[in-house]
């Protein structure tokens, strides 16, 4: 899109004043090339929500923001329940809670090398991946409530992961205002048996080499050494939160007008957050992210249970474990003033700055770690937290590269088997069910992750820690 | 087993959305755009063409207006999908007064031979649109979230 479109503030911010309905500016942070990759779309998008009541601030987009629905992904933005607020369905997303979480390992680079395709396989066998994929785990309709309102605290308490693993999560593993009564028995069923899975698209398992370390003192804390071994796990809420998206979402399109709510558009459906559907929603969500954090716990237990049999000695330490689409209670200073406000994050990532308290107290003088995904053959990075970062965007940053081409001409664009040979003479042993799968996740289809990362460290959402190399991907 | 339509004739495309795909079909009327759409989104997940009609699955959907319909057609089959780990290539569309009945033949997904892509989340009421855009010739159209 045009940078003109915008007024520049600096290098990474972008701004357009309040005109017509908007409420609040809308603020995009990006450099000015990630702006002209963007579609027209974004620019609508982050100008539409600044119309939502209740907007506190600003509609902001991060560096990786590209066209969703209603909302656009790597869209965040606050709402103030006492001004009229909403909740909106599209502000977070189908796949609700989908993150990341990453474990150190202490293992260096030569260890894997040495096992490398036999660890692909048996991670490849051991974690469900792909469409139409199910776990080992089967939820009655009590234990499925359990879940829902357990989030990883529940999945530990039936063996799956380590106590110290709850700290280390986002909310302590456990949503609180989790409602089991809220979700439809539709999502219920669709849940049933893919506790455990990966599911399929942009999610992968990768076992990744620390190739880079930028901030050698956040680094340490954080404990990640170059040359050293981490795994990253990217999924989310699987079925159950796509059916909580899909009905909620219909259900605020039609509330919306009920509420008085002027949409500029119908799919940024959303209703008061002091409303029966908006409560509801709320409640059936919080149990989505219960869900993500559950699954991503027991992905992480399987991880561990393959790596013992290669490593009896390694111990898998969870870094942290970040959800990518939510919306949050929050506390956050608004013109010198503490307000308690509904934060959406939808492809973004929560980015809470040091000295936060809620941050673990090994993690607290750094600031959190916010996990950047990436796909397959480009990297991921490791970033951290910053103070500034509550100023700029709620403490927000970016959740990943975004892709720049389509599903349907990246399958016109290269073969998967092509890919996957091509990543295996760079190092990087890919195992999915699905050839087609990963033509349509190739490499190339993706932004550059660096100049994400670097766009989101310009403008102060967060700062470079470690850059992590793949060495096995497993891909749904 | 019950008797499964003949294959449909190829009237839908995939239309460009960056992170996501958009589904389009065009029919004579509006239950045969709507059979076209849903074959659209089938394709996101595997060939239909790969996609034998062994069991058939009845559901229905309502809605407000028609382009919400659509949305719940395609919500309604990507759940059987999803819960039956399923994958649909014909089907049996009556629409009246923004009701949808419907029959969807389909067969349990099949790693060996279906060559599978990303699974379909749900549809959005991005792009939503149905209309008679000339005599005789509908388009229904959305993005799917995959």
């Amino acid at each position: 899109m045009d940078p003109g479109r915008f007024e520049r503030i600096s290098g990474y911010e972008w701004r357009v004043e309040p005109v017509g309905t908007m409420r609040v500016p809308a603020v995009i942070y990006a450099d000015e090339d990630l702006i002209r990759d963007m579609d027209d779309k974004v620019f609508e998008q982050v100008v539409n929500v600044a119309a939502l009541p209740g907007i506190v601030g600003a509609s902001y987009a991060m560096p990786d923001a590209h066209w969703g629905y209603g909302f656009p992904i790597g869209g965040v933005a606050a709402f103030d329940p006492d001004q009229g607020g909403v909740v909106s369905a599209g502000g977070v997303g189908f796949d609700i809670s989908c993150g990341v979480r990453a474990l150190t390992t202490g293992l260096p680079k030569a260890e894997i090398l040495k096992a490398q395709r036999d660890l692909a396989d048996a991670l490849f066998r051991h974690i469900p991946a792909g469409l139409g994929s199910t776990g080992a785990i089967r939820l009655d309709a009590a234990e499925m409530d359990a879940m829902l309102a357990g989030g990883a605290t529940w999945a530990l308490a039936r063996g799956w992961g380590e106590a110290r693993d709850l700290e280390r999560i986002e909310e302590h593993g456990c949503m609180k205002g989790a409602e089991p009564d809220a979700v439809s028995e539709k999502a219920k069923k669709r849940q049933k048996d893919e506790m455990g899975t990966l599911g399929s698209g942009n999610h992968y398992l990768e076992v990744q080499e620390i190739a880079e370390v930028f901030d050698p003192v956040a680094a340490e804390a954080y404990g990640l050494r170059a040359g050293e071994i981490v795994v990253s796990i990217h999924c989310g809420s699987r079925g159950l939160g796509h059916q909580i998206g899909t009905e909620y979402l219909r259900e605020m399109a039609e509330a919306a007008a009920r509420h008085g709510i002027r949409l500029p558009d119908r799919e940024l459906a959303c209703a008061p957050i002091d409303s029966d559907v908006g409560r509801r929603y709320l409640g059936a969500m919080r149990a989505a992210i219960n869900c993500a954090l559950a699954n991503r716990q027991i992905i992480g237990h399987l991880t561990r249970e393959v790596f013992a049999q290669f490593f009896p000695k390694t111990r898998l330490e969870l870094l942290f474990d970040v959800s990518h689409n939510t919306c949050k209670i929050e506390e956050h200073e608004v013109g010198g003033k503490k307000r308690r406000l509904f934060v959406h994050r939808k492809g973004a990532t929560r980015a809470f700055g040091p000295g936060h308290a809620e941050l673990p107290e090994a993690l607290r003088p750094i600031g959190q770690p916010v996990l950047i995904g990436g796909s397959m053959g480009t990297g991921s990075y490791v970033l951290a937290g910053t103070r500034e970062s509550e100023t700029r965007a709620y403490s927000s940053s970016c959740h990943g590269a975004g892709r720049r081409m389509s599903r349907h001409q990246a399958l016109k664009s290269w073969r998967g088997r092509y890919v996957v040979d091509d990543l295996a003479a760079r190092g990087i042993l890919i195992r999915s069910p699905s050839m087609r799968g990963i033509a349509e996740e190739a490499p190339g289809a993706y932004k550059d992750v660096g100049q994400v990362v670097e766009a989101a460290e310009r403008a102060g959402l967060s700062r470079k820690v470690v850059y992590l190399k793949p060495l096995i991907c497993v891909k749904g | 087993m019950t008797l499964a339509p003949p294959p449909h004739a190829t009237n839908w495309e995939h239309f460009s959305h960056v992170a996501d795909v958009g589904v389009r079909g065009f029919g004579r009327t509006p239950a045969e755009a709507f059979i076209q759409t849903a074959l659209a989104t089938v394709a996101v997940m595997a060939d239909p063409a790969q996609v034998e009609p062994r069991e058939a699955v009845t559901l229905s959907a309502q809605a407000p207006d028609l382009e919400l319909l659509l949305a719940e057609w395609l919500n309604a089959l990507i759940y059987e999908m999803a819960t039956r780990k399923m994958l649909f290539s014909r089907f049996a569309v009556v629409i009246e007064d923004n009701r949808l009945m419907a029959t969807a033949w389909g067969e349990p997904v099949d790693r060996a031979r279906h060559e599978l892509g990303t699974e379909v989340k749900g549809a959005t009421l991005t792009a939503l649109r149905v209309a008679e855009e000339q005599p005789g010739r509908w388009v229904a159209q959305c993005v799917v979230d995959v």
